[in-house]
């Protein structure tokens, strides 16, 4: 068992194969996250640090006021105090003039390239990336109307730390929760597959020939994987009992033929007198050939149960089936057979080859026990079923005889001579094909067949 | 675009003639050139180039001292034009310094040339305070004797308000002439709204109004003035060591207090030995020369300092409001604003009261 295990290409666990599928998923949530968080920090951060260059510059449009027809602004500290809070930034600012003139501050800080009134907008200032704010006042005095713009900006270094302090807290606790998780996860799944080490243990500590099934409590998806270990286990122990059956039968049939002909063969060397000597020799010959056909048989016997539990059903043609089947006979004995074949094919689901040990087996009785003429049939009964029939003009089937088609051929008054070997080889083929064993004797003879489900 | 590197070159050539240059060879062989462009006398500061000499012999240092707005146009224009200008700018002008650092004229300095400075005096990784510096009230202890010195500025207006003998008898900076004048009467104008009443008090009594703080502690020593408004602390408190004549008061309702600032500029040839020279000053060494030779205190330790020196208690470092270095400095530079207040400043203070002050 071990050896064979370890012969196969080592399989990874369970337990590897989730770990990497888990954390093929964590990269992915965490790399998603990422770009998701990068752009969720910048938006907060903007929105934040927005407000001041917002409330900065309305603080400065309150203190713009006409005076003599001019206008005046009057920066009044706390705006500047207000963007202090950013404390490493750099403050750049510029008030225009109804007249397109810079009043003051920075006259070349650029103004956004749209023409909304109020506007943050991103540009670049003394070689810096900056962050802005328009705003516009109308002015409407007497003296003077129009409007005066007031651009504030500010340096991106304070804004931008937030933005990535913000993305890279949430990417952490992402990552954190997902190994967490997954931690989680393998340690779940270690405790979930406890049942199988039971399972394990359990197998281990049988006898070596014990096979009967497994009985221990399983979860459901444990369960299934038990009662297929334990329909194997059930499988194997009918093989091997078949097995067991078979060499015992094998030996029991074929023990007595052959301390029978041992015997004769033992008379024949002992007599002298030629007449008796002939007929010796024809009794020999006669045994022989008995064996032969025995060993044919009980070959065919085995073949035909190995046959039940591993051969593939295929779509065959029971015509077919019938010329091989008079062909193997016409070969081995020289027995010739009739055929009754429709035109048309009938198909029906099954393994050729055990449905034409069947047959032949039929045949051999009818040419035996039967009347001659023989005749093979093939039709088609009813719409749903097919048959193919042994027919022939002798008395037919000892009614205790056909009671007992089915027993193992073993059993007493069933000897190699008998119909019954052949029967029970017929019986388990019908079994195999799930098909009925019919029989019937009328007045020009007896038929006996197999019927089975059309496909 | 043009027309500001004409101007860079008009500078460049006429660079000899902008401040006073000092050269310090190296006392063992010269190997590297460290250049410092400052508003602060060379006298002043020589204590502190030699002992950062003895440390590093190989270092030659060439000092150049301008007036705050000369050094702010010098280093402004250089720094748009990416010219060499000087391994280290330092200033007075804490708000002219904040925007030359703003329009990024200056490199990111190490974290130990920043270790220890409390926040108010540095910003970003680029502007560091140097020193510390409060601006007080100097009084003539002749007149004051068996009179009450006025300890706030509440106490100083109702003085004023009650007395005739102050009549063109109190000095302060002339804000028009002097960038740390204009900074202490800007941040005033901040923090409490006695800056009108005192204003106009000052208004009233004619004061007169000083470029620089020398000229006002000579006149309170001597009985030409009777009280000085916002002098700096550093030269007061260095004359009140050897002259009896004069008092000083740290004002109990707050005490402005800045830092000369330092930052190396973006296209310095030496950043790392201004770096260097940064680290030096305010190390504990650098300390010692600061206040034992250079007769200035440190923003690190400079309350303390004060409160040993002041041992009467009234260097309370809950009353220090620090200028502190934020882009909020930029406002009082602002074109628009500074007319603004300085009408005002004219409106309260004729323009004949400031000849009368002029050296």
């Amino acid at each position: 068992m071990t050896t064979a295990a370890s012969a196969l290409p080592r399989a990874q666990s369970l337990a590897f194969r989730l770990a990497m599928a888990m954390g093929f998923i964590l990269v992915l949530v965490v790399l998603a996250s990422m770009v998701a968080a990068t752009r969720f920090g910048q938006a907060a951060s903007d929105e934040a640090f927005d407000r001041l260059l917002r409330g900065a510059a309305l603080q400065i449009a309150e203190r713009i006021s006409v005076s003599e027809g001019e206008a005046q602004v009057d920066l009044p500290v706390s705006a500047f105090e207000l963007l202090s809070l950013v404390a490493t930034d750099r403050v750049f600012y510029r008030v225009i003039g109804p007249d397109g003139k810079t009043m003051t501050g920075y006259g070349d800080l650029p103004p956004p390239d749209e023409e909304a009134p109020n506007s943050f907008y991103n540009t670049r200032f003394k070689g810096v990336d900056v962050r802005a704010f328009k705003l516009t006042r109308q002015l409407a005095e007497r003296t003077i109307s129009g409007e005066v713009v007031i651009l504030v900006a500010q340096t991106t270094r304070e804004r931008t730390a937030l933005a990535n302090s913000i993305a890279l807290r949430a990417v952490l606790i992402i990552a954190a929760a997902g190994i967490l998780f997954l931690l989680l996860a393998l340690l779940v799944l270690r405790v979930a597959l406890r049942p199988l080490a039971r399972v394990e243990r359990a197998i281990l500590e049988r006898e070596a020939n014990d096979l009967s099934p497994i009985a221990i409590p399983a979860p459901k998806e444990i369960a299934v994987l038990v009662s297929a270990i334990n329909r194997f286990m059930g499988r194997l122990d009918r093989r091997i009992e078949a097995m067991q059956n078979f060499v015992a039968d094998a030996a029991h049939q074929i023990r007595t033929p052959i301390t029978a002909l041992r015997a004769q063969a033992q008379l024949a060397l002992e007599e002298k007198e030629p007449a008796r000597l002939e007929r010796l020799h024809r009794r020999l010959y006669a045994r022989s050939v008995g064996l032969g056909r025995l060993a044919d048989q009980l070959l065919s016997q085995a073949l035909v149960s190995h046959r039940a539990d591993t051969a593939e059903k295929e779509r065959i043609d029971l015509r077919r089936v019938a010329i091989e089947a008079e062909r193997a006979l016409h070969a081995a004995t020289d027995r010739t057979v009739a055929l009754d074949l429709p035109d048309g094919p009938v198909w029906v689901e099954g393994d050729p080859v055990s449905l034409r040990e069947a047959v032949k087996n039929l045949l051999n009785n009818a040419a035996k026990y039967g009347a001659p003429p023989v005749t093979l049939r093939v039709a088609h009964c009813g719409s749903r079923h097919a048959a193919i029939t042994v027919h022939d003009h002798g008395d037919g089937l000892p009614e205790e005889l056909a009671a007992r088609i089915g027993e193992r051929f073993t059993a007493n008054g069933i000897g190699p001579d008998s119909a019954g070997l052949g029967l029970s080889i017929v019986a388990s083929v019908a079994r195999m094909h799930d098909a009925r064993l019919t029989r019937g004797t009328c007045a020009d003879g007896f038929s006996i067949g197999l019927e089975m489900a059309a496909a | 675009m043009k027309r500001v590197f004409f101007i860079a070159l008009l500078l460049l050539t006429a660079l000899p003639a902008w401040g006073t240059e000092t050269r310090l060879e190296a006392p063992g062989t010269a190997a590297r050139d460290l250049v410092i462009e400052s508003s602060t006398d060379f006298a002043i500061f020589e204590p502190m180039l030699r002992a950062f000499q003895s440390g590093h012999p190989d270092v030659a240092i060439t000092y150049r001292e301008l007036t705050t707005n000369e050094l702010d146009d010098h280093v402004s224009a250089a720094c748009e034009a990416g010219r060499f200008v000087a391994d280290l700018v330092v200033s007075s002008s804490v708000d002219q310094q904040l925007k030359l650092v703003n329009d990024g004229c200056a490199l990111a300095l190490p974290a130990e040339a920043r270790a220890g400075l409390p926040d108010w005096a540095r910003w970003r990784e680029e502007l560091v305070g140097l020193t510390f510096e409060p601006a007080v009230m100097v009084y003539n202890r002749a007149y004051f004797t068996g009179r009450a010195v006025p300890q706030s500025r509440f106490e100083l207006i109702d003085l004023l308000r009650e007395s005739e003998d102050f009549i063109g008898k109190i000095g302060t900076y002339d804000i028009q002439a002097s960038g740390v004048g204009y900074l202490f009467a800007f941040q005033d104008a901040l923090q409490a709204s006695t800056w009108g009443r005192l204003v106009e008090s000052l208004g009233r009594n004619r004061a007169r109004l000083f470029c620089c703080t020398a000229e006002i502690l000579d006149r309170v020593a001597d009985g030409r003035l009777l009280v000085g408004y916002n002098v700096l602390g550093s030269y007061a408190l260095q004359m009140i060591r050897s002259d009896e004549r004069i008092g000083i008061v740290l004002p109990s309702d707050y005490t402005l207090v800045f830092a000369r600032a330092a930052f190396v500029p973006a296209t310095a040839r030496a950043p790392e030995l201004a770096e260097t020279f940064i680290s030096f000053m305010l190390s504990p060494a650098g300390r010692e020369v600061l206040t034992a030779q250079m007769r200035l205190l440190s923003p690190i330790d400079g309350a303390q300092e004060l409160a040993r020196m002041l041992a009467d208690g009234s260097a309370d470092a809950r009353t220090f409001r620090p200028v502190a270095m934020t882009p909020a400095l930029l406002v009082g530079l602002d074109r628009a604003k500074r007319e603004i207040f300085l009408q005002e400043w004219r409106a309260a203070l004729p323009s004949g009261d400031i000849a009368a002050g002029s050296p």
